[in-house]
C-alpha cells in the first residue's frame, strides 16, 4: 500500500533524480546529484568544463557505459535505469546532441520516418500516413527555418555547426518529446544561428513539456529564459536560483562558486 | 489496383515472409526425377554432355580443347580465401530433369517445379508479364521454361537457353562464345567451357531497345552437382538490354561448387546493364556447408560509345570469388561496377572488378561496398589498367568497407597500371565501423539496435542499390537485413 501511495506522490514530478552517483572507468563523475523537474518548466544547468554536465545527459538518456552506482532516476514514475535508450525515447526523452552524428546515405527524412514509426509501434500505433508525415515535416522545418534541401541530404553529413544544431531542434519538434535535453546546443553557434535555435525552442515550449538546458555560457539564456538555474560543480548541483543566478555567474565567474564552496 | 502496385504488394508479402524467417528460406529440395551423369570428369563425360545436348561437332571440339587445357592448369592460389581441396573427380557434371517436352502453357510444367516457383514467389507468370519481367528458369542445368518468347521474337530479340542457341543460332554462338572469356583464361573458365550444361543466351538486334527486364533464376538442385552455367549476351549497334540474375540454392551439408562464365558483348553505342542478386546458401553459423562460387564475368565494350554496367549484391555463398570486368575497347566507351558484398558468420568473399582501358576517352567507375560481420572475411580486389592507346582515359574508384563486431576482416587490394600519361585515376577508400555513437544516436531517437543497423547499412549501400531495378532493390535491402540479423550483440 505504501508503495502505491509513494508512487502517486512521485508521479506529480516529470523527472526526479535522487542522489545519483556514477563512475566511468574508476573515476567518480556524478557525486550525489539531485534534481526535480515538473511539466511546463525550463531548467538550465551551468558549470565549468569537466564537471559532469554532459555525463548527466548521457546517463539520463542511457548511453552505454553510463550507469549509476547508487541513487534513482524516475521519469513519470518509471525507473529509467531499467530501460534501454530507445525505450526511454519512446517515453518522451529527447537529447539534442552536442556533437550530432553523421549517417552516410540516410536522409533526415528517412531517419525521422524511422524514428516516428518506431515510437508509434512502441505505442501500438500503425505507421504514420505519408501525407501526414510530409505535412509534419513541412510545418516543423519552417519552425526552425531549415531549408527543404537539408531534409533529403544525408543526415549531418557536410552540415555546418549551425545546421547540425538546427537539425537537432527540428528533430525535437518532429518527435514532440516530453522532456527535451539540450546539451551545449549553443556551442559553436554564431548569433544568428543561436537566435533561430532559441526561437525554435521557445515555440515548442508548452505546459505539457519541460526543458533541461545544459550550457557553459549565459548567452543562450538571454533567448531562452529559464525558470530555474542550477550550478553544477564536481558532480553535483551546488546552487539553485532563478534566471538572475545565471547573470550573477556570468559577472562573477566560476571562481566565485569555487570560493564560496571552499568557504563553506 | 494497377499492375505495378499488384506486383509491389506481392513483393511486399514475400518480403515480410522472408524477413520473419531466420533460417535460410530457400533451403528446400525439389523432388523431380533426374538424369544424372556418373561422378567424375573425363573426356567421356565431356562427350556425354555434348551428346546429351545434341550439339554440333564444333561445340564438342571446343569443349574438348577446353578440357585438355584445364588438365594442364592449376587452381589459383592468390585469392584471399581458404577452403578444403576440391576433389573434382567426386562431382557430378551433368544432371537434367528427365521430362523436357516443349511446353505450350504453364499447366504443362511439372507440378514439382511449379511448387518450387511458388516458394520462390513466382507463382503466377501472368504477374511477371504484368510487371514486365520475362523469366528464363534454369532448374539445375536445364532450361525448363522460357516465357514471353513470342513478344521478344517480334522485335527480333533472342532470349533462350544456351543449349537451344547452340542448336538454333549456331553461327552467333560460334562467333561469340569464348571471345570475351577464352577457355584458357583461368582454371574455372576452362572447367566451365568443358562441361557447361546450360545458361542463357541473349541477342538484341541493331537499334532495338529490349522492352522488359530479362530475368533468370538459377537454382542448384541435385546433390553433389556442380553447376556450370554459361551466359552470353550480345547487344548489337544502338541497342539496350537490362538483364537480371537472381540466385538461390537449397540447403546442403556438403559444399557445392559453382563456376559460371558470363560474357557480354556491346557493339557501337549499345548498352548492357547486368544486375545480380546472389543469395546462395552460405553455410550454417559454424560455416558448415555452403556454396563455393567461383565465377568469371566479363564484358567487352567492342563498339564506340558503348556501355556495360555491372551491379551486384552478394549476400550468399560460403566462398565468393568473382570479378565482373569490362574491357573498354571502343572509343568513348564506359564501364561501371557497383557492388555490395556482405559476409557474415564464416563466409569469405574476394570480389571486385577489372577495368581495362584500350579505347580513347574511355571512362570507368567503380563503387564497391563491403560489409563484414561475424567471423567473416571480405576482400575487394580491383584492377584499373590504362593501356598505351587509351588517351584521356578516366577512372573513379570508391571502395568502402564497414565492419560489424571485432572478429571480422575487411581488405582492399587495388591495383593500378597506367601506360598512358593522359589518363586520370581517382581512388577513394574508407573503412568504418558501425560505431557506438551512431547506434546511440539512433537509439536516442527511439530506433532500436536492429532497425538502426538496417538504416545505417542501407544508407551505406545506397549508391549501389539505386542502380538496381526497383523490385530488385527492395529485395536486396531485405536480403541484407536477413543476412545481418543478430550480427551486432
Amino acid at each position: 500500500m505504501w508503495d502505491n501511495l509513494y508512487k502517486e506522490i512521485d508521479i506529480k514530478y516529470m523527472l526526479e533524480v535522487k542522489n545519483i552517483h556514477s563512475q566511468i572507468e574508476d573515476k567518480q563523475i556524478l557525486k550525489g546529484l539531485s534534481l526535480t523537474i515538473n511539466k511546463g518548466e525550463v531548467h538550465a544547468i551551468m558549470g565549468p568544463n569537466g564537471t559532469g554536465k554532459s555525463t548527466f545527459a548521457s546517463t539520463l538518456t542511457g548511453k552505454d557505459g553510463y550507469d549509476i552506482t547508487s541513487g534513482e532516476i524516475l521519469f513519470e514514475g518509471n525507473d529509467l535505469m531499467e530501460l534501454d535508450p530507445a525505450e526511454r525515447a519512446h517515453l518522451g526523452l529527447f537529447l539534442a546532441f552536442q556533437y550530432p552524428v553523421e549517417i552516410s546515405g540516410v536522409s533526415t527524412t528517412n531517419f525521422m520516418k524511422a524514428a516516428i514509426n518506431e515510437k508509434r509501434k512502441a505505442n501500438g500505433l500503425p505507421p504514420m500516413e505519408a501525407k501526414e508525415f510530409l505535412a509534419l515535416m513541412k510545418e516543423k522545418s519552417e519552425l526552425v527555418e531549415l531549408n527543404k534541401e537539408f531534409l533529403t541530404r544525408s543526415i549531418n553529413e557536410g552540415f555546418s555547426g549551425g545546421e547540425k544544431k538546427r537539425n537537432e531542434i527540428f528533430q525535437m519538434a518532429m518527435l514532440d518529446p516530453k522532456l527535451c535535453i539540450l546539451d551545449e546546443t549553443d556551442s559553436g553557434l554564431d548569433i544568428d544561428a543561436l537566435r533561430i535555435v532559441a526561437n525554435g525552442v521557445n515555440k515548442l515550449r508548452s505546459a505539457d513539456n519541460a526543458f533541461l538546458i545544459i550550457t557553459h555560457y549565459q548567452r543562450l539564456l538571454d533567448y531562452i529564459v529559464p525558470d530555474f538555474v542550477h550550478i553544477m560543480y564536481d558532480g553535483r548541483i551546488v546552487k539553485t536560483g532563478d534566471k538572475n543566478l545565471a547573470l550573477e555567474l556570468e559577472e562573477k565567474g566560476y571562481d566565485w562558486i569555487k570560493e564560496s564552496l571552499a568557504n563553506q | 489496383m494497377n499492375a505495378v502496385d499488384k506486383k509491389m504488394e506481392n513483393t511486399n508479402d514475400l518480403l515480410i515472409e522472408k524477413a520473419t524467417e531466420l533460417d535460410y528460406k530457400y533451403g528446400f529440395v525439389t523432388d523431380i526425377e533426374q538424369e544424372i551423369a556418373n561422378k567424375g570428369l573425363s573426356e567421356e563425360i565431356v562427350r556425354f554432355i555434348s551428346a546429351k545436348k545434341e550439339e554440333p561437332e564444333w561445340m564438342l571440339e571446343w569443349r574438348l580443347t577446353a578440357f585438355r587445357q584445364w588438365l594442364r592448369m592449376e587452381e589459383p592460389k592468390w585469392v584471399n580465401v581458404t577452403y578444403p581441396q576440391i576433389n573434382f573427380q567426386d562431382l557430378i557434371y551433368y544432371a537434367a530433369p528427365k521430362k523436357k517436352a516443349k511446353l505450350n502453357s504453364l499447366d504443362e510444367v511439372d507440378p514439382e517445379i511449379r511448387k518450387t516457383w511458388d516458394k520462390l514467389g513466382i507463382s503466377n507468370m501472368e504477374q511477371n508479364k504484368l510487371a514486365n519481367v520475362a523469366m528464363d528458369f534454369v532448374m539445375d542445368s536445364e532450361s525448363v521454361f522460357t516465357s514471353f518468347k513470342d513478344e521478344l521474337e517480334k522485335k527480333g530479340i533472342i532470349f533462350c537457353s544456351i543449349s537451344e542457341a547452340i542448336k538454333n543460332h549456331s553461327e552467333l554462338v560460334q562467333k561469340y562464345i569464348g571471345s570475351v572469356v577464352p577457355p584458357r583464361d583461368n582454371y574455372y573458365s576452362a572447367l566451365n567451357s568443358a562441361v557447361f550444361s546450360d545458361g542463357s543466351f541473349v541477342y538484341i538486334p541493331k537499334g532495338v531497345r529490349c522492352p522488359m527486364e530479362l530475368s533468370t533464376y538459377f537454382r542448384i538442385n541435385a546433390e553433389n552437382t556442380g553447376q556450370f552455367e554459361r551466359t552470353l549476351i550480345i547487344a548489337d549497334d544502338d541497342s539496350f538490354v537490362s538483364y537480371l540474375e537472381g540466385c538461390t540454392a537449397p540447403q546442403r551439408d556438403e559444399n557445392q561448387l559453382h563456376a559460371a562464365v558470363v560474357e557480354l558483348v556491346a557493339h557501337d553505342r549499345a548498352e548492357i546493364k547486368y544486375s545480380t542478386v546472389q543469395n546462395w546458401y552460405p553455410g550454417d553459423a559454424e560455416g558448415k556447408g555452403g556454396i563455393y562460387n567461383f565465377v568469371t564475368k566479363r564484358g567487352i565494350c567492342q563498339g564506340v560509345k558503348s556501355k556495360i554496367s555491372w551491379t551486384q549484391v552478394e549476400t550468399g555463398s560460403a566462398i565468393t570469388w568473382k570479378y565482373p570486368s569490362c574491357i573498354l575497347k571502343g572509343d568513348d566507351s564506359i564501364g561501371e561496377f557497383y557492388s555490395v558484398a556482405v559476409t557474415n558468420n564464416h563466409q569469405q568473399a574476394d570480389t571486385g572488378t577489372k577495368m581495362i582501358h584500350i579505347g580513347k576517352n574511355t571512362r570507368s567507375r567503380i563503387v564497391s561496398k563491403g560489409i563484414s560481420a561475424g567471423k567473416s572475411q571480405n576482400s575487394y580486389r580491383g584492377l584499373v589498367q590504362i593501356n598505351k592507346t587509351a588517351d584521356n582515359a578516366y577512372n573513379f574508384s570508391q571502395c568502402d568497407s564497414m565492419l560489424m563486431g571485432g572478429d571480422c576482416g575487411a581488405h582492399t587490394f587495388p591495383y593500378i597500371e597506367i601506360k598512358n600519361n593522359t589518363g586520370k585515376v581517382e581512388h577513394e577508400a574508407t573503412t568504418s565501423k558501425i560505431g557506438e555513437e551512431q547506434l546511440f544516436y539512433c537509439n536516442q531517437r527511439g530506433i532500436g539496435d536492429e532497425e538502426a543497423i538496417h538504416l545505417i547499412v542501407n544508407g551505406f549501400c545506397k549508391e549501389v542499390f539505386k542502380e538496381l531495378p526497383m523490385e530488385f532493390a527492395v529485395e536486396a535491402q531485405k536480403l541484407l537485413e536477413i543476412t545481418l540479423e543478430n550480427s551486432v550483440g
